[in-house]
């Protein structure tokens, strides 16, 4: 049986997203832990060339097929399950990303192995690989083992540096050919682009975000008032774009903007990974939550265990105050 | 339009969480659940293509703590027929809900076939597996997960499907009748319905309880260990009365220069 390392290559639109260099770098260590090699699955179509990219793989598996353009669980998800059972890796390595979820998501129902979801960390130990998986919008962490061979991994985005991925030296590329079935039922048309933003949230050094914690639609405006106080703007994590409450431009994390202000002021956000990874990178992160074990706090650099209804209105005053 | 809509506790992570005294799984004892966040817009998706198209919207779930109330709330939503899941172990893994769901749907008296079955595209808990996926494998159905967005004809055989990419991106699939939806978010967030309703629900409706079909399946992960999230960094927390609080940001700020 071999026992290769994988790492499913996701791409968007042309390009390898960092995503995958991510977990290359991952899957490197991995590989080189086990005495083993790192392989790395292009499934696309018109992309063949991104396998260049992949240098920290000793080997990339390539295929081309039209249904793979954009990945569906019927079509990308199934022919990974073939090609896993065929060559039978030791464990697959797959982006936690939107591109990839419905893919991912199929793989347990077509594999009989192991499948272990929301991975921070995958690491060997004791000649076994373990991963570190955060639950509960994450506020649990829980290390995992598979039981078997051909365990699934989904990542979430931030294990390691991207760059870190990205090696300059030439893989080793094998065309494959995984079944894909004949009459696909999930047919994908178009995407539709966002519409255009009244403010463009990644270009903001000051951002006041909201989560579920600012309650009503009428308490909005607090951040709004505050936001205007630091020359910023207000965006929002899932909840309160879901609400309405704030325009779907203004969304940060998995599904939305990837932000890196100087300020980010999280006021009623709780913290999910979904969150974290679209706004960790700011330079000062100010949270407050009525939740002193949030996991807001775990990336905030000063926290405030209050009512944000209270400590926004309270600090949009303390700077006028500061300013006469 | 028929429609089946599957619904699943979580624990409700607003409240403190404790882990339980094997180490490895949360303590649930006095764990408060409420449904999954994506179920309930799943729900929510249902009842708007019912009031759009008219048919008719079944809700099952596996009994769970909790659960009744749930399901008499989907009633007093506007669901047709509620219908729980009995002797199932109350602490199934996310791939053994979807495999029991899958194996029980078919004893469901007068249930299948249906033309659409929607669920949340995942929960909290998700860690061996998302129920969405598992279901329509098992039923042979089509699937898309991260779904925004469902347009169907009232007799048509395809639905057009939005879902989610980052950055604001929607993809737009077509998929053709009976298929199997994970939805991230409802066309609008999900309704409320007053207490009054839910009694009136509890008076004059009843729960189908159907009991479980088939075996767990075995999840082949081992938990080794479980504990609350120990992160390299932690905020420096500021005390005081929010006044006092916000005078010590607004320092901090300008010695930063950012106001």
């Amino acid at each position: 049986m071999a026992q290769n390392i994988w790492v499913v290559a996701e791409q968007w639109r042309g390009q390898a997203t960092d995503a995958t260099f991510e977990l290359l770098a991952l899957g490197r260590e991995l590989a080189d832990g086990l005495g083993t090699s790192l392989e790395t699955v292009l499934f696309g179509h018109g992309v063949g060339d991104l396998a260049g990219e992949f240098g920290a793989s000793d080997t990339v598996l390539a295929a081309d097929h039209p249904a793979f353009a954009v990945p569906t669980a019927e079509a990308f998800g199934a022919a990974l399950a073939s090609l896993v059972k065929e060559r039978q890796p030791r464990c697959v390595l797959v982006p936690l990303t939107n591109v990839l979820w419905d893919a991912l998501g199929i793989l347990p129902a077509e594999l009989d192995g192991p499948f272990i979801n929301f991975c921070q960390d995958v690491r060997v130990s004791q000649g076994r690989i373990e991963a570190d998986c955060l639950l509960y919008g994450g506020k649990m962490r829980a290390t995992v083992v598979p039981t078997g061979d051909g365990a699934v991994f989904g990542l979430a985005s931030g294990v390691r540096p991207p760059d870190q991925g990205r090696v300059d030296r030439t893989p080793t590329v094998e065309a494959v050919a995984p079944a894909v079935p004949t009459s696909l039922r999930v047919q994908f048309k178009d995407f539709h682009e966002p519409e255009a933003a009244d403010v463009d949230i990644t270009q903001q050094d000051v951002l006041v975000a909201v989560g579920r914690g600012i309650q009503t639609q009428d308490n909005v405006e607090l951040a709004e008032e505050l936001a205007t106080a630091l020359g910023g703007a207000t965006c929002a994590s899932r909840p309160v774009i879901d609400q309405g409450w704030l325009p779907l431009a203004r969304q940060v994390g998995k599904s939305g903007a990837t932000v890196k202000p100087k300020l980010y002021i999280a006021a009623g956000i709780s913290g999910a990974p979904e969150h974290t990874e679209g706004m960790k990178d700011a330079e000062l992160i100010i949270a407050i939550n009525t939740d002193p074990e949030a996991p807001i706090f775990g990336v905030a650099h000063y926290g405030i265990v209050e009512d944000a209804t209270d400590v926004l209105p309270a600090l949009t005053e303390s700077l006028a105050a500061m300013k006469e | 339009m028929k429609i089946l809509v599957l619904l699943k506790m979580v624990p409700d992570v607003v409240e403190e969480l404790e882990v339980g005294p094997d180490g490895t799984s949360l303590d649930l004892e006095f764990q408060r659940l409420i449904v999954s966040e994506s179920d309930d817009h799943a729900l929510e998706q249902a009842l708007i293509l019912k009031d759009r198209h008219g048919g008719t919207v079944t809700a099952l779930a596996l009994d769970q703590p909790d659960i009744d109330d749930v399901l008499f709330t989907a009633l007093a939503k506007g669901v047709d027929r509620a219908v729980k899941v009995t002797e199932t172990d109350t602490a199934l893994t996310s791939r053994s809900t979807g495999t029991v769901i899958a194996q029980t749907l078919p004893a469901v008296p007068d249930l299948l076939p249906v033309d659409l079955i929607v669920t949340g595209c995942q929960a909290i808990d998700d860690l061996d597996g998302q129920v969405a996926p598992l279901v329509a494998n098992a039923l042979g159905l089509p699937y898309l997960g991260l779904v925004t967005g469902v347009a169907a004809e009232p007799d048509a055989d395809r639905a057009t499907i939005t879902k989610e990419y980052a950055g604001g991106v929607r993809g737009v699939f077509e998929v053709p009748l009976p298929a199997l939806l994970g939805l991230q978010v409802a066309e609008k967030p999900p309704r409320y319905v007053p207490v009054a309703k839910v009694r009136a629900a509890m008076k004059s409706a009843q729960i189908a309880a159907v009991p479980a079909a088939g075996e767990p399946v075995a999840t082949r992960i081992d938990v080794l260990d479980m504990a609350k999230p120990e992160s390299a960094s932690h905020a420096e927390m500021l005390e005081g009365s929010p006044e006092e609080m916000a005078a010590k940001l607004g320092e901090l700020l300008a010695a930063r220069g950012l106001v």
